[in-house]
């Protein structure tokens, strides 16, 4: 009995100077209470200088988390357990959370620098007037190829992954929004289209392409087509230049029948507990200088004019990653499809999984 | 000590068990009868019994029983040498050392190892056999599967091997049994509780295996699990989340009292 009445002490005792080395750390660094702003925002997502300048500039203190999923971020907001103080989530989670009131309206007097940033990407359907959000990055959905693998084909119709020449050698990120939306472009309807007939026509399609499908993968698929496991792969803009960072002979390109086009938007949650900090951090980020730098960093593509003149031209000038406006304009956000519709996408594309070659 | 100062000591476990087993199944059982807009209704076990869901549940079934197959086939005549070689507590420790990696780090290792440039392919090349795809096949699923359960079949077997009294196979060979007569007749029939032990281990969690099916098979081989994940972090339908998970709970209800009933009978 007495050893175990001693590992049990040994383990509390353990705790406890665990818990007090941590509080003592918290407190070092500033974090307790008072003056910190928790940012909530995707994984590798800003260039974490630009939030050492902050904290310098303004005295604030920068907790920064992380989630990898907009569902994720949605459950979290939620359930309220954090006090989050400004959130990136993406365009149809923005939607939904005004829906849901989980927003606050945001003062534009305090937002002074919400003038460099191009209206093409401001006053969108899933926030009109940008009462609630200001756009941080934007990017397109599209076909990723390594040309030498490909020989040459041509990959600007949705239709050329349908070619018996690809076959097993296609990786699709597994979300239902785009390999659905992809297949309904195919066909020349919406993204967003929520006909049945049409919905079970792209179904079908679908079914079509599994022999060229490898596999329908998550955040892996950087790793996998970097490495050249396939020729082919549907993929976010943002992930493709990340793909193309590390292996430069893969080439990107958004299809003529036209795409999804998103934005990952800056917001204040209701139970946000430093607003006035929220607002100033909101507007450094809109700094062309900090828009610039962070662009160059991250490798999206930035919604902002004067960052885009600060940036080097071979960025601030390739078309694939920044399409003109007469591409854009047939890309098409994601509309909040609502609960049933989005869950009839989701068991379409659980089908289209179940096809087995 | 009385009987009732002792049944106070029981008092933690029955408070864990309600809350920690059966309040969870309690509430899968009601979030079950609520559709997307949190109306009561049946409509998701009629929807269960569609042939999407009742596909998926023969795939798991399937790959389930592989996986517990090849695991007993490998983990058994491991266990077997186990109890003969000298080391036995190294060689035991080697085999529980890797479930202390977590798993998802093993699987990641596996996209490497069996990747289109990676060590499996280049031995394939060296002996002329030339590139094949392994990664994204049932095959490397089951393998990995059987890779990442396999310590949870030897321990049960081989603790159950060593129980075996020795002095019965002298005595089955006095009585001119041969190896395998020795064997089917005396050893397994006294160490299948062992077995079926290991087959629980292995059988209930491969058939809700989720993570796996996407990082090492890409989606190609869908599970109950797989199904489960969706349906509460993409789709938020938790209700029929809720469904599939009260039915996998049935069935593994079922597994455990089955294999468990012919339990008494060996001990009579």
């Amino acid at each position: 009995m007495k050893p175990l009445v001693n590992a049990f002490l040994a383990i509390v005792v353990t705790a406890l100077a665990l818990m007090y080395l941590g509080a003592w750390m918290n407190s070092n660094e500033g974090y307790s209470g008072g003056n910190t702003l928790t940012i909530y925002n995707w994984g590798d997502y800003v260039d974490p200088e630009l939030l050492e300048q902050f904290e310098a500039e303004t005295g604030i203190t920068v907790i920064y988390q992380t989630f990898d999923s907009n569902e994720a971020m949605l459950t979290k907001v939620q359930q309220g357990g954090t006090t989050f103080d400004v959130v990136i989530p993406s365009d149809y989670a923005i939607a939904k959370m005004r829906e849901e009131k989980l927003l606050l309206p945001l003062d534009h007097s305090k937002l002074p620098n919400l003038a460099h940033l191009n209206p093409r990407f401001l006053n969108l359907s899933f926030d009109p007037g940008n009462q609630f959000s200001v756009p941080y990055f934007w990017g397109t959905v599209g076909i990723i190829y390594n040309p030498e693998l490909t020989k040459g084909m041509d990959f600007s119709s949705w239709n050329s992954l349908w070619d018996s020449r690809l076959k097993n050698n296609i990786f699709l990120v597994d979300g239902a929004r785009e390999v659905m939306g992809m297949a309904l472009n195919s066909l020349n309807y919406s993204v967003n289209d929520q006909n049945e007939a049409h919905l079970q026509d792209a179904l079908s399609k679908l079914n079509r392409l599994s022999p060229n499908v490898k596999a329908i993968v998550g955040d892996e698929i950087k790793m996998l087509l970097a490495g050249e496991e396939a020729a082919v792969g549907i993929v976010w803009s943002g992930d493709a230049s990340e793909i193309m960072d590390e292996n430069d002979k893969l080439d990107y390109i958004v299809p003529e029948e036209g795409s999804n086009i998103w934005f990952d938007n800056m917001v204040i949650p209701r139970t946000a507990a430093n607003v006035e900090g929220a607002h100033r951090f909101i507007d450094f980020m809109l700094r062309p200088e900090v828009a610039a730098q962070n662009a160059e960093y991250v490798g999206y593509s930035t919604p902002n004019d004067g960052a885009m003149k600060l940036l080097p031209p071979e960025i601030a000038e390739d078309t694939r990653f920044y399409p003109p406006a007469e591409i854009t304009d047939r890309l098409e956000v994601y509309d909040n499809l609502g609960k049933r519709m989005l869950a009839h996408y989701n068991e379409l594309f659980l089908m289209f999984k179940m096809n087995k070659k | 000590m009385t009987n009732k100062g002792r049944s106070y000591y029981l008092i933690p476990y029955y408070l864990w068990i309600a809350l920690f087993v059966i309040a969870p199944v309690l509430l899968i059982l009601y979030y079950s009868l609520f559709d997307l807009d949190g109306h009561f209704t049946l409509g998701n076990y009629v929807n269960f019994f569609t042939p999407v869901y009742l596909k998926m549940t023969l795939t798991s079934f399937w790959y389930a029983f592989l996986i517990t197959a090849f695991s007993l086939l490998v983990a058994y005549p491991a266990a077997y040498l186990l109890t003969r070689t000298k080391h036995k507590q190294l060689w035991l420790l080697l085999i529980i050392l890797p479930t202390w990696i977590n798993l998802l780090l093993k699987t990641y290792a596996f996209i490497g190892i069996f990747g289109t440039f990676g060590p499996v392919n280049n031995l394939f090349d060296v002996f002329g056999i030339g590139e094949q795809q392994i990664l994204f096949t049932g095959f490397s699923f089951v393998f990995v599967s059987v890779y990442i359960f396999i310590p949870f079949m030897i321990l049960p077997i081989f603790s159950a091997l060593e129980e075996l009294n020795l002095s019965l196979l002298d005595a089955a060979r006095d009585l001119g049994a041969s190896g395998w007569t020795t064997f089917r007749r005396v050893v397994f029939p006294l160490t299948i509780s062992g077995v079926r032990s290991g087959c629980m281990a292995v059988f209930i969690p491969a058939l809700s295996l989720f993570m796996i099916t996407r990082l090492i098979a890409g989606n190609r081989v869908i599970t109950l699990g797989t199904a489960i994940e969706q349906h509460f972090l993409v789709t938020q339908d938790w209700g029929m989340g809720s469904t599939v998970a009260v039915f996998l709970i049935a069935i593994m209800a079922l597994f455990m009292m089955l294999t468990g009933g012919s339990r008494k009978g060996v001990q009579k």
